[in-house]
Order: structure tokens, then C-alpha cells, then sequence
């Protein structure tokens, strides 16, 4: 079950023959009767923690269950930045590991996930601004990650197409330089081909219809491809993370809510960085296709919709415009929106449940994609040792009810 | 874009709201008393229902007024909004 390993020796003998024989990324099984553990969600999170477990820890008899096909939910639905710019030394913690797995990831996946350094830079509009942006550039460098504080004239020669002088003056900035962006489907990819290698059924088209339980354990899930029991389930569904947690009698602090995003036509290379304006709420970067990536704020009402409001394109839209004139005769090409599982606390809830055998993923909110790597190599630790990774130990439910919460929604200074 | 009804004003935009989240929420009547479990359920834990949802709403640039809508949160159908008060806070299972 070795995966073919892509080369350019590979992809030159695929040629001679005109790229007909090229064997399928991953296998697709039929579903069996039981397995050691099921997880729930083929998107970025579900796979990570697969492939992490047959890969780290030889736990091989697994399958992740797909109601659609792979990385089409939030992880084909994102802007793809990765970062570790948190204030928070837990967030910090988590998110360098996930950047650092990223840093890697091409060659341990022998998958191309075109991930691209070219740093986040966040500018500000203020001097009062400047000063939380001073004081969040040293918390993350407190944390050991890379940051610096840009002044005015460092943010202009940075990205010379911004317009300084507009409607909030833009002051300065920070970057971290090891920021950047990938190829979200690749990610996905990536891992779902290398679990299957490892033995990982992947299953497309399987929707988790009901769960069965006894004495606050799952015993199986009932599917629209057959019931399958297992010894331990990881919920990893982006999105529904309330409606899978009600099958096993669970509710969880979460709410879904609508972020959206847009590209533009593709153009020449123009942009070489990602740069988020917090105050005016738009971030924006240039993808390897030449599309220009814009995100913005959430629509903060409850929704599955996988649309937002027009009045939320169009503030993000007008923050673009305005910071960056030359984008204002592009056409959109593509718009969505995607259905986020948000904590009060804006950061991410994953380890145990008060149901035994029933391990969560969830509350990624608007920032999962850059998780995947981390969230999948901790959660699957935590399967395994039935007890929270140390990195994840901050993150459990049971910060609700003491209190200990991580404010990130405020700290990074996004206003979700 | 949502049109939604404020029961004082009639339909307008919905720039000019706010959502205020599940209105089946009841604040208990004394929090000092009640367990940290308990305190966490009424600050942090929705239901989230995937279809009809019952919430607050202000008409913050408007008369100011809260008031509960009824929503589907697949389709943004708006089924009524009545103002607070009407409906018992507790309990899903009122038309």
C-alpha cells in the first residue's frame, strides 16, 4: 500500500506514456464493521490525525468518514494563511508547532503544498493602535516566535502599492516574516494520500446519520454506508460540530456562524506579501494562481448557509479599495462563505469529552486551516494516551467552567 | 441580506441591528448559588440548531428596542419577530 512517490524522475516517465497510467492518490475502500478508531470530518483536521496516527503511532485500523467528498468544507474554503502571531503563550505554543509542521510538510507528505514564507504583515491606523501592536509584537517575541515592529516608512517600502494617506492613516505595522501562505487542497490531499498509504480507509460519500451509546460510551456510528463500531470516535467536522455532539447526548459552547471570503481574475504577480488591517477589517494576499485573496469579517448571526451578508462583502470590499486602489477594476471571480464553529473565547476546543470513548475538534472559528498539522499531530497523541497533549492542555472543555479562558479574540486584535 | 421586522418600527435593513444570540436563554436567578458547571452552561452553551432558531435582536440604529426573531439558519428565512416578553425564554416548543 506504498504510496508512488512523485518525482520529477516520476512525472517524466508518466509523460512518455501521456499521463494515463498515473495510479489513484488513495485508495477507496468499502467501509468495514469495526474499527480501533473512526474519526468524523474528512477535511484538513480529520486527515491530519489520521495520517498522525498511523504514521507516529502505528494505529493503522482507522477510517475518516466524509458526508462529501475530501477538504470540500472549510478546508477548500479558506484564505490559507499560516501564522503563529498569537498573544497568548498558549496559543503561541500551539500555533509555532503547527507553523513549524508546516515548514516541513512538502517533504514529509512528498506532496507539493506550495507553502510560501512571504510574511503577515498587520498594519495599523492609529498611534493608540501603535501602541497595542507594540505591545503584541513583544508578547510574541516573549513567546520565541519572530516578530518586528514596522514604522510608516518600513510598512510603504514593504508593500509600495498601499495607500498611506487614506480615510485612517495608516501608522506602521508588524510582521512576522515566517508567515505565509499554501495550497489549502494540497494539504488535504497531502495527508489523505499518505494515510491511505499507511493503511487509513477513507471513506467519500459516508454521512454520520446516529450514533449508539452505553454507559457514556459510543459504541458506533450508524451511516448511510452501514453502522461502524469502533473503540474510540474524534469528532472533526468543521461546521456541525453541535449536531455530531448531539448524536452522543453532548452539547458543546459553540456557535456556527458565516466568514466569507472572495478572489478575484487572476493577474500577474503584484502582491508579494499578506497583509491584514485589523481596524478596517480586510486581509488580502495573491495566490500562485495569480488570484487576489480577500477576507474580512464574520456575519455575526447564527448560520449553515455557507452564504453571508451583502453588507459584509461590501465593508471588506471598501476597506480593500481603499487601501489598495490598483485592486478596484478587478472583477470577482469567486465568493463564499464558510460555516465556522466559534468558542466564546475564539480559540479552539480538541481532547476529551464527558463521554468516554469520544475525543473533539472543534471550535476552530476563522483560523482552523492553519492549525491542521498541529491539531491532527496532538489530537491524535491524545487518542492514544487518553489524555490531553501538553500543547492542548489549555485548550479543554473544562475551561468554561473554571474560568481559565484564552481571550485570543481579542489579543490578535481581530474582530470576529 | 436580511429584511428583518422590528415589531415597533416595521421591516427595514439589516445594517440597522444587532444580534444578541439564543433566545432560549434564561440568566438564573441566583448565580452565586449555583455550581461553576451550572454558571458555565447558561454563560457558554448553545444549542446551535441547524434549522428553525429563536433569537434576540436590538434595533440598535433604530429605536433601540430588543425583540425576538424567528430564523432558519439554513435557508435566512424569517418566520415572525415578536417583541420580548411574549414568548417564555425557556423552552423551544412555542409556535
Amino acid at each position: 500500500m506504498v504510496a508512488t512517490s512523485y518525482s520529477a524522475f516520476s512525472l517524466l516517465r508518466h509523460a512518455l506514456t501521456g499521463h494515463r497510467h498515473w495510479p489513484r492518490t488513495w485508495r477507496d475502500p468499502e467501509p468495514k464493521e469495526h474499527y480501533d478508531v473512526v474519526i468524523i470530518g474528512g477535511g484538513g483536521h480529520g486527515l491530519a490525525t489520521a495520517y498522525y496516527l498511523a504514521t507516529r503511532h502505528g494505529i493503522r485500523n482507522v477510517a475518516v468518514l466524509e458526508k462529501s467528498w475530501l477538504g470540500g468544507g472549510n478546508s477548500g474554503r479558506n484564505t490559507q494563511v499560516s501564522r503563529s502571531n498569537y498573544f497568548y503563550p498558549e496559543s503561541g505554543a500551539f500555533y509555532e508547532h503547527s507553523l513549524r509542521l508546516f515548514e516541513g510538510l512538502a517533504r514529509e507528505l512528498d506532496f507539493n503544498v506550495m507553502f510560501s514564507q512571504r510574511g503577515i504583515l498587520s498594519i495599523c491606523h492609529s498611534a493608540h493602535e501603535m501602541e497595542i501592536y507594540r505591545r503584541w509584537a513583544n508578547a510574541i517575541r516573549m513567546n520565541g516566535i519572530d516578530s518586528r515592529l514596522l514604522s510608516r516608512d518600513e510598512v510603504r517600502q514593504r508593500v509600495p502599492q498601499l495607500n498611506l494617506d487614506c480615510r485612517f492613516p495608516v501608522t506602521g505595522g508588524f510582521i512576522q516574516e515566517r508567515g505565509g501562505i499554501s495550497r489549502h487542497d494540497a494539504v488535504a490531499w497531502g495527508y489523505a494520500r499518505k494515510a491511505s498509504a499507511a493503511g487509513v480507509d477513507i471513506l467519500q460519500r459516508c454521512e454520520v446519520q446516529g450514533m449508539e451509546s452505553s454507559d457514556s460510551r459510543v459504541t458506533a456510528v450508524r451511516t448511510n454506508r452501514g453502522r461502524i463500531s469502533a473503540d474510540r470516535f474524534a469528532l472533526c467536522v468543521a461546521g456541525h460540530s453541535s449536531q455530531l455532539a448531539a448524536m452522543a447526548g453532548l452539547q458543546l459552547p459553540i456557535v456556527t456562524i458565516p466568514l466569507q471570503a472572495l478572489v478575484t481574475e487572476p493577474v500577474r504577480p503584484v502582491f508579494d506579501t499578506v497583509m491584514m488591517s485589523a481596524r478596517i477589517h480586510v486581509y488580502v494576499s495573491q495566490s500562485d494562481r495569480g488570484e487576489i485573496v480577500i477576507g474580512g469579517g464574520a456575519d455575526l448571526y447564527n448560520s449553515y448557509a455557507q452564504r453571508g451578508s451583502l453588507n459584509t462583502q461590501l465593508d471588506t470590499l471598501a476597506a480593500l479599495v481603499e487601501l489598495l486602489p490598483m485592486f478596484s477594476r478587478l472583477r470577482m471571480m469567486r465568493h463564499w462563505a464558510g460555516a465556522c464553529d466559534m468558542a466564546y473565547d475564539v480559540s479552539p476546543i480538541v481532547g476529551k469529552t464527558p463521554v468516554e470513548n469520544l475525543y473533539v475538534s472543534t471550535g476552530w472559528g476563522t483560523g482552523g486551516y492553519k492549525a491542521i498539522p498541529a491539531g491532527g499531530d496532538t489530537l491524535a497523541w491524545t487518542i492514544v494516551h487518553d489524555r490531553p497533549h501538553e500543547l492542548l492542555r489549555p485548550f479543554q472543555l473544562d475551561r468554561f467552567s473554571s474560568g481559565r479562558l484564552i481571550d485570543e479574540g481579542a489579543a490578535s486584535g481581530v474582530a470576529h | 441580506m436580511l429584511l428583518i421586522k422590528c415589531p415597533y418600527c416595521g421591516v427595514r435593513d439589516q445594517t440597522e441591528f444587532r444580534c444578541g444570540g439564543e433566545a432560549s436563554r434564561a440568566r438564573p436567578d441566583h448565580p452565586e448559588h449555583i455550581s461553576d458547571p451550572d454558571w458555565a452552561q447558561y454563560l457558554f452553551y448553545r444549542e446551535n440548531p441547524k434549522g428553525l432558531l429563536r433569537e434576540r435582536w436590538v434595533h440598535r440604529y433604530g429605536c433601540g428596542q430588543w425583540f425576538i426573531v424567528s430564523r432558519d439558519t439554513v435557508t435566512h428565512d424569517i418566520l415572525d419577530s415578536l417583541p420580548m416578553g411574549d414568548l417564555p425564554p425557556k423552552g423551544r416548543d412555542a409556535p
